[in-house]
């Protein structure tokens, strides 16, 4: 087991207690563990980097930490002292600060006002601002946390703000600070200034714990590192004793290969051509950042990843239902046709007519409606179609009818289309999902984590078809942050990072070390994203016409 | 699985929730020092036990068809429309406009006229937080309620500045001409040799309530657009996943839902009053929320939850007529119906789920 290897590892660090032992932490929800028999040791004094994809289960052990969950097993020893964390009051009185990903800050409130919200003196404001002002003062001197006190936090910016809740936490007195994915929102310059912050505190012998998915961070600014994934906790490492690949691929993790029977690709024209697209999100945060790819007939263009690096923004931009007040610019051309991707036309259902099919990421609060019957679920999104109407009224004798035919075809069990989809295992849900989008036999089809949740026995079920519609000559874009699950289907592989696709590869030609690394926005210079992978008599001229929007 | 069988669901979770409100009911009237059978049996007596009895149950009833189907119909695109009072009050206007514009012939040209004024002015009177809901993110909770004072205010200042006749001391339109009064079922019953409850007010827009059950039911379980509705109601990302414009459904949706509201001023303003007075809904729209709730969002479970609620309106006032028990009372009895089947409905709905989830796993091995 993992835990052997760290807990020899901590023995050897460090005489003095640690700041935070974790030992045998275990949560579950439901059916779900997120976090298994984890074992944690932080040394005082020092910076501890916590690295994982998302959902390897890093915020829920945090929250174990800071009494958000209550953990089914496991002990926390914070200093020396063996403590049971019921809530964040109790948290805080430990000494322990966090600084959540989502900042809670009252808006309309003054930087002051927010740093003594729940930390109050007495009945009166007074005393407790004015206390409050002098610490602040002195706080800002200490670790260059300048922030005008009496500013209120919506003229912040987001780098300001963070820097409220580290000063929110330091306030409490905080020596030991959590900082989840703290960079998620700041620019490469506000980056480097909080990490001069945490330098700064560490000189001080405050412990900070930080919590990220980039490698590039950790390896910048810790002194040690733990790697998480699926929810155990699979090594901890001195930063200098490792390196950013071998971080890449514990990380990531190898699984046995899936075998995929496939033909070699046999590509034609290309069906979907995007240049240069952008989206900036409704809270102004730019999550496509100028992405320009291809997908021919007959080609699956695996998109890797680690989750929130733009994908879902991709499928939902080409799915035709982007984010509401999303600034989308670029272009899409689909069978040499412009898309609209802004206007009137640029809906879901127009996507459809234009022959995108799409298997969406979430198939419980997308893909189906986990109230209705299976069988109304397989006319979801093309309940418009004639074959499924009658006049004035939806046919649903011919919806039953198709729906009991692709459960038979795709082989859903049980073959109950009067069941809700809720009933229905998540191998199987996605199986009806799958059979109403692969039996449209759509040109392009539009595929999110394929097999997120699904059994061993349906995910080759599932990759069957989506071959099998490849090889009919349609074009398939699979976004997926299994690593294996792109390499056994792709031919070929983009992988996206922060809104960017950071490099194309092929799949016989790369290994999981590699594409760990462009996952982690570690750049190479021999291959620049745009060319590679596509052919040079497919590459045409970037300055396409420009919609009017 | 689901949690527990259909009928569990349908009938015996509404069924002990009444039975736990009439059991409170009838410790309050204990200890206000009456007999709670007397008082039961003169409720059943006064409402069900004869046809006088039932005319009025009817009228009551086919009032809160209209306001529970819709507040169901909104409900399936998970929208709260809590604003039929207001919209029902409109559609009372609409009503007295179309009656009092011309002198119709006969009722049955009356009617569909009167119909479409009702169902008309309804909708447009939720047109306006639909869109600011669609449109503006306004909560449409918030906004409907607005809209009920908005109705009343608006309603006081026409029947008062405008509609009443000239003279009259009486904040009330002009009565409606002759040939815009509908038949009461009594007549068409006796036209059929059958002696049926003179002097009540049902009518003929009972019938018309059923059919618009039917045609609700249609619309909701039928058609695309009901297809869109309950696809919307159950997952909004999911809608859009599928092309369903939510502007769209959350608009067309409320127009449905005041267009139904308004309806119900064809019986109580065309039907029965044969004026438009000043609080003729008498709190109808509210009512149609607790109808809606029991009646499980399905036209029939509406028809049968206004056909209590319209008991209860019923025999609560031959309660107050013929015994010492206060009026008030009868608000309370009213209450706690709707409390217990309304707001407390997971009160009984969880721990009976627990009992069928027990006797599932015990069954199997």
């Amino acid at each position: 087991m993992a835990g052997a290897v760290d807990e020899q590892k901590g023995r050897s660090d460090a005489a003095a207690p640690a700041a935070i032992e974790l030992r045998g932490i275990s949560k579950s929800f439901g059916p779900v563990q997120a976090n298994k028999n984890i074992s944690l040791r932080v040394p005082k004094g020092t910076i501890h980097g916590i690295i994982g994809e998302n959902g390897a289960g890093k915020s829920t052990l945090m929250s174990i930490l800071y009494g958000f969950y209550k953990p089914d097993s496991g002990e926390i020893q914070v200093n020396g002292n063996t403590l049971t964390i019921t809530d964040s009051q109790t948290a805080i009185r430990a000494g322990i600060g966090m600084v959540f990903q989502h900042f809670k800050l009252v808006q309309n409130f003054t930087v002051l006002e927010n740093i003594i919200l729940g930390a109050e003196d007495g009945p009166l404001l007074r005393t407790s601002l004015s206390k409050a002002r002098g610490v602040l003062k002195q706080l800002a001197q200490e670790y260059q946390l300048n922030v005008d006190p009496d500013e209120t936090i919506e003229e912040l910016s987001v780098g300001h703000q963070q820097r409220v809740e580290i000063l929110k936490a330091l306030y409490r007195q905080a020596d030991i600070l959590i900082l989840d994915e703290p960079t998620g929102v700041l620019t490469p310059a506000e980056a480097d200034h909080l990490f001069r912050i945490l330098e700064g505190l560490k000189a001080e012998g405050k412990t900070i714990i930080l919590i990220t998915h980039k490698l590039r961070e950790i390896m910048e600014i810790t002194d040690n590192v733990s790697v998480m994934r699926r929810g155990e906790m699979v090594a901890s490492v001195k930063t200098a004793e490792t390196s950013p690949e071998e971080l890449a691929e514990l990380m990531v993790g190898r699984k046995v290969l899936l075998n995929v029977d496939k033909a070699p690709a046999n590509p034609g024209a290309p069906i979907l051509e995007v240049r240069d697209l952008k989206l900036v999100d409704a809270d102004g945060v730019e999550r496509l950042r100028g992405i320009s790819f291809d997908i021919r007939a007959g080609e699956i263009l695996g998109v890797a990843g680690v989750s929130g690096n733009g994908q879902t923004q991709l499928l939902e931009l080409l799915g035709g239902y982007p984010e509401k007040g999303s600034k989308i610019s670029g272009s899409v051309r689909m069978n040499g046709e412009t898309l609209d991707l802004t206007g009137t036309g640029s809906d879901a259902a127009t996507r459809r007519a234009r022959g995108i099919g799409h298997i969406p990421e979430d198939r419980q609060v997308e893909g189906l409606i986990m109230d209705f019957a299976a069988w109304e679920n397989v006319a979801f999104g093309y309940h418009h179609a004639p074959e499924f109407n009658k006049g004035l009224l939806m046919d649903n004798a011919a919806i039953l009818l198709d729906a009991e035919q692709k459960m038979e075809r795709f082989d859903v069990r049980p073959r109950n289309p009067n069941l809700a989809a809720r009933n229905f295992s998540g191998g199987n849900q996605q199986k009806i999902v799958v059979a109403r989008e692969i039996e449209r036999n759509p040109d392009l089809l539009l595929i999110g984590q394929p097999t997120r949740g699904v059994d061993i026995g349906a995910i080759e079920f599932i990759h069957k078809r989506i071959v099998e519609l490849r090889d009919s000559g349609k074009a398939i874009l699979l976004v997926s942050v299994e690593l294996d699950e792109i390499l056994s289907l792709s031919d070929r592989i983009a992988v996206m990072f922060d809104g960017r696709i950071m490099g194309e590869r092929l799949p016989d030609s790369t290994t999981t070390g590699e594409l760990g690394l462009l996952m982690a926005g570690i750049v190479d210079t021999e291959n620049t994203p745009d060319s590679a992978g596509i052919p040079p008599d497919l590459k045409h001229v970037e300055e396409l016409p420009q919609e009017p929007a | 699985m689901d949690k527990m069988p259909k009928w569990a669901d349908v009938v015996l979770t509404p069924l002990i929730s009444l039975v736990l409100a009439m059991a409170i009911s009838a410790l309050v009237i204990l200890a206000i020092g009456e007999s709670p059978w007397m008082a039961l049996t003169t409720m059943v007596e006064g409402a069900l036990g004869s046809s006088y009895g039932w005319g009025f149950t009817l009228y009551y009833t086919t009032n809160f068809i209209f306001t529970g189907l819709a507040v169901m119909v909104a409900y399936h695109a998970s929208l709260f429309n809590i604003g039929g009072e207001g919209q029902a009050m409109m559609g009372g206007l609409g009503v007295a406009l179309v009656c009092l514009a011309l002198p119709w012939p006969h009722w049955g040209v009356a009617l569909p006229a009167a119909m479409i004024g009702a169902a008309l002015f309804g909708a447009a009177w939720a047109l306006i937080p639909a869109w600011l809901q669609a449109k503006r993110g306004s909560h449409i909770v918030i906004t409907t309620i607005m809209f009920n004072f908005i109705a009343a205010a608006l309603l006081n200042y026409v029947l008062v500045n405008i509609l009443r006749p000239v003279g009259s001391m009486d904040p009330a339109s002009a009565r409606f001409p002759e040939g815009t009064h509908l038949p009461k079922l009594a007549e068409i019953a006796a036209g059929f040799g059958i002696e049926w409850g003179k002097n009540t007010p049902v009518n003929i827009t009972f019938l018309f309530a059923i059919v618009i059950c039917f045609l609700v039911w249609v619309l909701i379980w039928r058609t695309r657009l009901g297809y869109e509705i309950r696809a919307f109601g159950k997952s909004e990302p999911g809608a859009l996943y599928a092309g369903i414009s939510p502007v769209r459904i959350t608009v067309i949706t409320m127009l449905i839902s005041g267009a139904l509201a308004g309806l119900m001023a064809i019986n109580n303003v065309m039907g029965e009053a044969e004026r438009l007075l000043l609080n003729s809904v008498e709190g109808a729209g509210f009512i149609g929320i607790a109808v809606a709730l029991m009646g499980r969002n399905h036209p029939f479970g509406v028809f049968l939850a206004a056909l209590l609620f319209g008991f209860l309106y019923q025999g609560g006032g031959e309660l107050a007529l013929w015994t010492t028990i206060p009026r008030e009372l009868i608000i309370v009895i009213q209450a706690l119906v709707i409390l217990f089947t309304g707001a407390l409905d997971n009160m009984v709905r969880i721990p009976l789920e627990r009992m069928f989830m027990a006797m599932r796993s015990k069954g199997k091995p």
